[in-house]
């Protein structure tokens, strides 16, 4: 696929290997950076994520710490205050929770709330889980949480182009940016340029063309809308699908453009839809369009928390085959159609390279 | 650091009686409606403020709370630009955008301060990691009050700054009270000083707001933490004159008694430093101040507020 951002060689790289790679130019290149949380220094390496960074830049730039969330987001917080540029780690987004005092109250009020005097550079990581019984709170996607607060920046890119380019173009952003990224798209596999480049904030992309409907994918979502739009093309349907990358600053006019050509709306957030991502996206699109006839619907986590057990967490998550029946149903209203089980179950071995 | 020359002295008075008369303007002129911001004042709490800050370099950062007027003064925060804050100007400290709880001055290294409490400590920590780095001997002095003791992330931070042998004073300003709320209601025990330790912090508590014995200590710990980078905790027993937030006095609301008052009142150190001043010194000192505080009211009073763009200004860097 036509890489549009980036450039030098291209080779294929896994989402986890791309993360790592960025963190560990930006480090060479500036030495403000540093890298903490718990575990960052450890065998695992946050799932590989951190794999290397010890041992090249040191114990004084790369370092586990107490569980001390709230704490230790505060520190981050003084640090970039005072000129230094962390990148802040958490396995689990779960665990966010326990920094919101600081990520609400400091990090995105303090340039405004100190008359522009100073900044607070510094990258938020944070790991959504999913599958084999992660549980109610190993699961959780809190981007609309984060969303709703002027100040915060908030990507999640689906992608190890992506990975690469947000996390380079967050580690040089002025301002505090929530990176979230999702346990399942670190075995995927993109062409990412060897070189540093960014992929810069309010821009989204669109992964795949079509006419018929426009389908907006967050996070993991976006591979999932990928399968489902190939599932349904042995049915005619065409679906147009936007990953916006960026949530905040949200590429609103991208979505816009494209339902005006479609007159359908999808948007499939890897979240609740209740004052959700999706709900942002669908009142910003209405906002634009009130005159215009259009039909706009929503899909996300069910409105439970996350069970473990198979059967009850296979009901919990959009997939490839629900995705593709909504949509359908949207396209062609009163025509039943169902995507064959065996097609549906083998849309997980479909490869997609982005960055699409 | 040792202190017996009439010049310390007379720095000393001038800071303590520039924050109690600064304050007690702010008090006359609230109930003109002029001042935008809920003030939180520390009149009775001088003596801390400038005991620590008397002993710091121009280059070493104090963090504090909402009510923090008097580091901000002690520290050598621009008071002209704290008075337009207060009346919400666009030449106040913060741009209008802060108000009397949120103060910031980075030209004199006085950390943006915060309304919830506790909150500022581990960002006084983070700071000094990036000076510990720095390696110019420069150290944090973080003011917080006895609530903030209360809250998990003061313990997450006193963990974090020894482990790390980070250079930070950590000061306590113990007035017994959160809002209206005593000690005794809040602490299982009375063993502040202890509770830190336990962290391998050195700990001293000062029960008489003497404000030489306060600058005493803290040069000693200050000397300690610039030459050994490990962190000190100083608890500052004191005394807020005034209702929690407002301009007056609530001797009448029945949560304590004006007796208590008149105890710190026989100790307050503006006096009785002033009084170790000759009186000519002492009267050239107030008369200065007195002119100072005249001229920053006058520059708030006749500084623009920001233009309603203003609003949309520096959401992001």
């Amino acid at each position: 696929m036509q890489m549009n951002n980036g450039a030098g060689t291209q080779r294929l790289l896994r989402y986890v290997d791309a993360l790592s790679e960025a963190v560990a130019m930006e480090m060479q290149r500036d030495s403000r950076v540093f890298v903490f949380g718990l575990d960052v220094d450890d065998h695992k390496a946050i799932q590989g994520s951190t794999r290397g960074l010890v041992d090249r830049f040191g114990k004084d730039r790369v370092f586990t710490t107490p569980l001390s969330e709230d704490a230790m987001t505060g520190v981050a917080i003084g640090a970039a205050m005072a000129g230094l540029r962390p990148v802040h780690v958490h396995i689990r987004m779960d665990f966010l929770m326990l920094c919101m005092n600081q990520l609400v109250n400091m990090a995105a009020k303090a340039h405004y709330m100190y008359g522009g005097t100073v900044n607070v550079p510094m990258v938020v990581r944070s790991i959504i889980g999913k599958s084999w019984g992660q549980g109610a709170q190993h699961s959780q996607a809190l981007h609309a949480l984060l969303m709703h607060i002027p100040g915060l920046k908030v990507v999640a890119p689906s992608n190890a182009h992506d990975a690469k380019g947000c996390m380079i173009a967050a580690i040089r952003d002025d301002n505090p940016v929530m990176f979230v990224e999702h346990r399942l798209l670190y075995p995927t596999e993109a062409y990412v340029p060897e070189d540093a480049f960014t992929v810069e904030p309010g821009r989204g992309r669109i992964c795949a063309s079509g006419t018929d409907i426009t389908v907006v994918g967050v996070s993991n979502m976006v591979l999932e809308c990928l399968r489902a739009q190939e599932l349904l093309a042995e049915a005619g349907v065409h679906a147009e699908v936007i990953d916006p990358i960026w949530l905040e600053p949200l590429d609103t006019m991208t979505i816009v453009d494209s339902v005006r050509k479609t007159r359908r709306l999808l948007v499939v957030d890897n979240a609740w839809t209740n004052c959700g991502a999706s709900a942002e996206i669908m009142s910003r699109v209405a906002e634009q369009t009130w005159h215009e006839p259009l039909h706009m619907e929503r899909m996300g986590f069910a409105a439970t928390p996350c069970p473990p057990s198979p059967t009850l967490e296979r009901e919990f998550y959009p997939n490839p085959a629900t995705i593709a029946a909504r949509i359908h149903e949207m396209v062609r209203p009163g025509v039943t159609w169902k995507p064959d089980a065996e097609r549906a179950s083998l849309a997980y071995q479909m490869q997609f390279r982005g960055p699409f | 650091m040792h202190l017996d020359s009439e010049l310390d002295l007379a720095r000393i008075y001038r800071n303590l009686w520039l924050i109690r008369r600064a304050e007690e303007e702010i008090a006359r002129i609230y109930p003109s409606d002029k001042i935008k911001s809920p003030v939180h004042l520390s009149i009775g709490q001088e003596a801390v403020a400038v005991g620590i800050c008397d002993v710091l370099r121009v280059d070493d950062v104090v963090a504090g709370t909402y009510r923090s007027h008097a580091s901000y003064i002690a520290k050598g925060g621009d008071l002209p630009g704290l008075f337009a804050e207060l009346y919400g100007k666009d030449t106040g400290c913060a741009r209008g955008k802060g108000g009397s709880m949120h103060l910031i001055d980075m030209t004199h290294h006085i950390l943006g301060t915060s309304a919830v409490v506790g909150t500022t400590v581990p960002i006084a920590v983070g700071y000094s990691l990036a000076l510990k780095r720095e390696g110019k001997g420069r150290v944090v002095a973080a003011f917080f009050g006895d609530g903030a003791t209360e809250e998990g992330v003061f313990y997450e931070s006193l963990n974090f700054a020894s482990l790390h042998d980070l250079p930070v004073l950590f000061v306590c300003e113990n007035n017994f009270l959160a809002i209206h709320t005593p000690l005794e209601k809040r602490w299982a025990t009375r063993q502040l000083c202890e509770r830190v330790r336990t962290y391998g912090i050195p700990a001293h508590q000062i029960t008489d707001s003497d404000v030489l014995k306060i600058r005493s200590l803290a040069a000693e710990a200050v000397a300690s933490i610039r030459t050994d980078s490990r962190p000190v905790f100083l608890e500052c027993h004191t005394y807020r004159w005034r209702e929690h937030v407002g301009p007056g006095e609530d001797y009448d609301a029945g949560y304590r008694s004006r007796k208590e008052l008149e105890r710190w009142q026989a100790i307050d150190q503006v006096p009785m430093i002033g009084e170790k001043l000759n009186r000519a010194d002492r009267e050239k000192i107030e008369a200065e101040v007195e002119e100072k505080i005249a001229s920053a009211i006058d520059f708030a009073e006749r500084s623009p507020f920001p233009d309603p763009a203003e609003l949309y200004k520096n959401v992001h860097a």
